[in-house]
């Protein structure tokens, strides 16, 4: 037991859990065909359940896991995997028929209308009460929990937000909150709901489907499973008082000291490199910062135009690609900012405080 | 047999029910039609696409648990004030004083996975494409929709006011003192100036509009109960009667051309 606790102790850092998420997101991506066989994702189902039960051995773990408004994360694990599989199985099953040039198994039946009542009545009927006895029995067995009563001048340690913005809370490590906490949720927001717009790819519609359109789900994949479920379950389970970073089987010491040695950019620049004092001038002494982020605003989408993304530059037309490619550089700043800091523990690129202007 | 034949004979039950039982295609077809709830369906729908290993049933989940949330939500407003005087009482109460009492666990338990739902659901409708077009614009009230799911959880968080409510509530407000321009801590709040006096402050800034003070406290508490319990609610709701309408006028649950 002490040697299965160290063993996932030893991976708790921000750095390695993210890195071997994106490790296993790829994997799947791109053995898609063999992760998707059924024993292959039942064992990965299996295996994590074995984790969670083993390390109910460990009294905190064991708490953490059960408590009540933790459940529904630990439920997000598996509900995430098991949909995963359903979605990419039939997605795998639909490219080969595709590829044998025959329509999706759901072109099969896409013809045949049938009545609702009673194909689609009665499932939901049964759906219903299922889900109602479901609830029921969960409501009599777990209580909703109920703290101690509000108290405006004693902040709990950690002090966490509700669990679906604890990937916005962890955000708040790499950005500022005018970052973290605004401008980059509202740039989900508006991603989402440009979705339709961008992507003008007419195939893969109404079936599952990888092949026939595999950057839409690449891209909605990385930011929907690393930059958002990663994070909500780093938020819940691994982030303990001040925020500090703690192993799974790790005591939630609040006096835990993890040294601040975060640097600006502008010290970088001026001081180490140049062996200057910074200058006065808040804009003269970012000027660096700033340019790298004009650089990488407006010259790189001009760069990704003809290079990389060129098919779809030409695809989509001057305003879709412009668009996309800034949500996509929104959405890439995230995982750049976090390899800046776990590498050269680069604070900010751009550090104004004077203004509240930092990124 | 011959008493529920005479019952269905009944006026009383012919003027509720205009079809005969749904045995023949013709009665399942009035079912549907003729009944207020069962319109939302089509009359006949693609077999493709009321599978269950398509479509996960997660916006009927979804639809359920909203269902749930107003029933259970409007049980426990007949218990709960939302002032600090009585807010924790309250909730300590139902559950010392109300035998058998799970209101506020299904409503809990439910509000957590109708966020899960939500988000399962847009997963199932990005991987089967069914954003492309004709469904563009039911995507983004869908968008809409889990935004609302989010700010109704959100809300609801505080009004049990223990600490894990005031914190949660706190941690996630104060993001809003951050907002370019209209927050004090945002870039750019030094804009909106007039000669030296800032008219961006801790006093009336975007935090402050939606807290309605400076600090989680009362006003909060009534704010975030009358989003919570009205507001928001009736938002939803209207989204999502466009919501299902536009799922039919738009064809139906997607399938392949």
């Amino acid at each position: 037991m002490a040697a299965f606790e160290s063993f996932f102790n030893s991976f708790a850092s921000p750095s390695l859990v993210i890195i071997i998420s994106i490790g296993v997101f790829l994997l799947y991506f791109f053995r898609m065909r063999m992760m998707m066989q059924p024993r292959v994702s039942f064992a990965i189902m299996a295996l994590t359940a074995l984790f969670l039960v083993v390390g109910s051995q460990n009294h905190d773990f064991f708490k953490i896991i059960t408590k009540g408004d933790n459940m529904p994360i630990v439920i997000m694990i598996f509900a995430i995997l098991f949909f995963l599989w359903l979605a990419f199985r039939q997605a795998t099953l639909n490219d080969m028929r595709l590829e044998q040039g025959l329509p999706p198994n759901e072109a099969e039946s896409s013809n045949k209308k049938v009545l609702v009542w009673p194909d689609l009545v009665y499932p939901e009927f049964v759906m219903t009460v299922a889900l109602s006895a479901a609830f029921i029995i969960w409501g009599v067995m777990v209580e909703a929990p109920i703290e101690e009563p509000a108290s405006g001048t004693r902040a709990p340690n950690p002090a966490k937000a509700p669990w679906y913005f604890l990937g916005l809370q962890e955000m708040l490590v790499y950005f500022d909150p005018w970052l973290a906490g605004v401008v980059l949720p509202g740039m989900i927001v508006v991603g989402l709901m440009a979705i339709p717009y961008i992507d003008t790819n007419p195939k893969g519609n109404g079936y599952y489907t990888l092949k026939e359109r595999p950057f839409a789900i690449f891209m909605f994949m990385f930011g929907f499973l690393i930059l958002w479920v990663v994070l909500v379950i780093m938020g819940t389970f691994l982030r303990g008082p001040n925020w500090n970073f703690f192993g799974p089987f790790e005591y939630w010491d609040p006096h835990k000291v993890e040294a601040l040695v975060n640097v600006n950019l502008s010290e970088y620049f001026w001081v180490s490199w140049l062996d200057m004092r910074l200058p006065d001038n808040p804009l003269q002494r970012e000027l660096p910062g700033i340019v790298l982020i004009l650089i990488y605003l407006l010259i790189v989408p001009a760069i990704l135009a003809r290079t990389v993304l060129k098919k779809f530059f030409h695809q989509l037309g001057f305003a879709r690609f412009s668009i996309l490619v800034v949500l996509l550089l929104m959405m890439a700043s995230l995982p750049i900012k976090m390899f800046l800091r776990w590498t050269i523990n680069l604070k900010y690129l751009v550090g104004i405080p004077e203004w509240f202007f930092n990124i | 047999m011959t008493l529920l034949k005479k019952i269905a004979e009944t006026q009383v039950w012919r003027s509720i029910f205009r079809h005969g039982y749904p045995s023949t295609p013709r009665n399942r077809a009035l079912a549907a039609l003729s009944n207020v709830f069962l319109h939302l369906h089509p009359v006949k729908a693609r077999k493709s696409g009321i599978r269950l290993s398509f479509t996960w049933c997660m916006g009927g989940i979804t639809f359920f648990l909203f269902l749930l949330e107003t029933i259970t939500g409007v049980l426990l407003m007949f218990y709960y004030r939302p002032t600090i005087e009585y807010a924790y009482n309250d909730i300590i109460a139902l559950r010392e004083h109300v035998p058998l009492g799970i209101m506020r666990e299904l409503h809990r338990w439910g509000a957590h996975m109708m966020v899960l739902a939500v988000w399962l659901h847009m997963l199932r409708v990005f991987l089967t494409g069914s954003y492309k077009p004709p469904r563009e614009f039911n995507w983004n009230i869908g968008v809409i929709l889990l935004l609302l799911t989010l700010l109704l959880s959100f809300t609801g968080y505080l009004l049990p006011w223990d600490q894990l409510a005031i914190w949660a509530i706190t941690v996630g407000s104060n993001m809003a003192r951050a907002h370019p321009v209209i927050g004090h801590e945002g870039p750019g709040a030094s804009l909106l100036a007039v000669g030296d006096v800032s008219l961006v402050t801790p006093a009336s800034d975007i935090r402050f509009g939606l807290l309605a003070g400076r600090f989680v406290g009362a006003a909060a508490l009534l704010r975030f109960y009358v989003l919570h319990c009205v507001a928001l609610p009736l938002a939803a709701g209207l989204l999502m009667a466009i919501h299902f309408w536009r799922v039919r006028k738009d064809g139906g649950i997607s399938g392949p051309m």
